[in-house]
């Protein structure tokens, strides 16, 4: 797609639109997994994981991934952000 | 010598599957190959008006599989092209009739009489695609520039990959130069980034495609036409030559040439 094309009043053109959609979808049509699926999973590994540590709920992001031929599970999962316990005797 | 087996597939309907079929075995058979054509569609056969031959039929592709007749009996040879012929679907059965088997038997039989032998696979990705893949050396796969031709494309690349046909060869069908240079149509390379598979040709949309389909002709005979030279190329590639892809606009007639030429003026 030509400079002009991606330049135009900042606004993405149509056929760009197309393809970032087209790339979303085949990411789930590759794994074989819908966004509302990935919302679940997502949900069920916030529940496993609080049960081990703490972790902060609303940040986490979990999302398909690829490049080339490699399609990739990402999690994101940050904790929650406690007082350092480091030196506190047991 | 053995015969190659090309099966034309999409995954989508209406993209061109038939077309590009009838014209890529009419491109092959004017270079002086032996070509036969196979419409794998069963319970809707077009291969035969496309190519003019919708008169002629008497015996079809499951009376050859059911032994109703001999192969030789089923093939019907083109009006124009020496060795070029066509092998119809039947119209009142359905895909079960055929199994994948049955068409690899089919094709090897083939084989030994022709350079090419070409199928034309129904839309979908069910009984028709996988008796269409089963024989198949190369599997071609065409698409338009489009989201939804472009999705199905994708689950058919999967699904031939999976079968051990792949890598396939893609073919971008009914493109619009105009619309690219505006950024409202997806261009070969964003089509290419996606889909991430080999391309075999582009093909721009082109009305003399309708007209000469409309008269059972076939449209790579046109030597005016920049969709059957689009075809012939991809013919001469999938034939083994090295054929340069031909920029889009490069054959916009007089006033594309006269613009560009005052661009260039004026850039210089």
């Amino acid at each position: 797609m030509s400079l002009r094309n991606q330049l135009r009043f900042g606004r993405p053109s149509s056929a760009q639109t197309a393809k970032e959609r087209l790339k979303l979808v085949l990411v789930h049509d590759r794994a074989g997994l819908s966004p509302n699926r990935l919302e679940a999973l997502k949900d069920e590994l916030i529940d496993v994981i609080s049960r081990h540590i703490e972790i902060d709920k609303h940040s986490v992001r979990v999302s398909l991934t690829r490049d080339r031929n490699q399609q990739r599970l990402v999690a994101d999962i940050p904790l929650t952000p406690v007082p350092s316990r480091r030196g506190r005797p047991r | 010598m053995s015969g190659k087996v090309a099966t034309i597939t999409s995954g989508k309907g209406g993209v061109g599957k038939t077309t590009a079929t009838a014209n890529l075995g009419a491109a092959l058979a004017n270079m002086g190959l032996r070509v036969v054509c196979i419409d794998a569609d069963i319970g809707l056969r077009n291969l035969d008006v496309v190519m003019g031959l919708e008169n002629r039929i008497v015996y079809d592709l499951v009376d050859v599989v059911e032994g109703r007749c001999k192969l030789r009996q089923a093939m019907i040879r083109d009006k124009r092209l020496e060795e070029f012929y066509l092998i119809p679907a039947a119209q009142t059965r359905d895909k079960t009739a055929v199994s994948p088997q049955d068409m690899i038997r089919l094709s090897d039989e083939l084989r030994a009489d022709f350079d090419w032998i070409l199928i034309d696979s129904p839309a979908g990705i069910e009984r028709g695609f996988r008796n269409a893949i089963a024989p198949a050396d190369i599997v071609v796969i065409i698409t338009n520039p489009e989201v939804s031709a472009v999705r199905d494309a994708d689950r058919i690349i999967g699904l031939v990959e999976a079968e051990d046909k792949g890598p396939g060869k893609l073919i971008i069908n009914r493109v619009k130069p105009e619309m690219i240079k505006r950024g409202d149509m997806l261009g070969t390379d964003d089509v290419l980034d996606v889909l991430a598979i080999d391309l075999v040709g582009v093909v721009p949309d082109d009305e003399s495609v309708i007209v000469a389909a409309n008269k059972g002709l076939a449209v790579v005979l046109d030597p005016r036409s920049k969709a059957g030279g689009a075809f012939r190329n991809i013919a001469r590639r999938l034939n083994g030559e090295d054929v340069p892809f031909e920029a889009l606009d490069e054959h916009d007639g007089f006033f594309g040439r006269l613009s560009r030429l005052v661009k260039t003026g004026g850039e210089g």
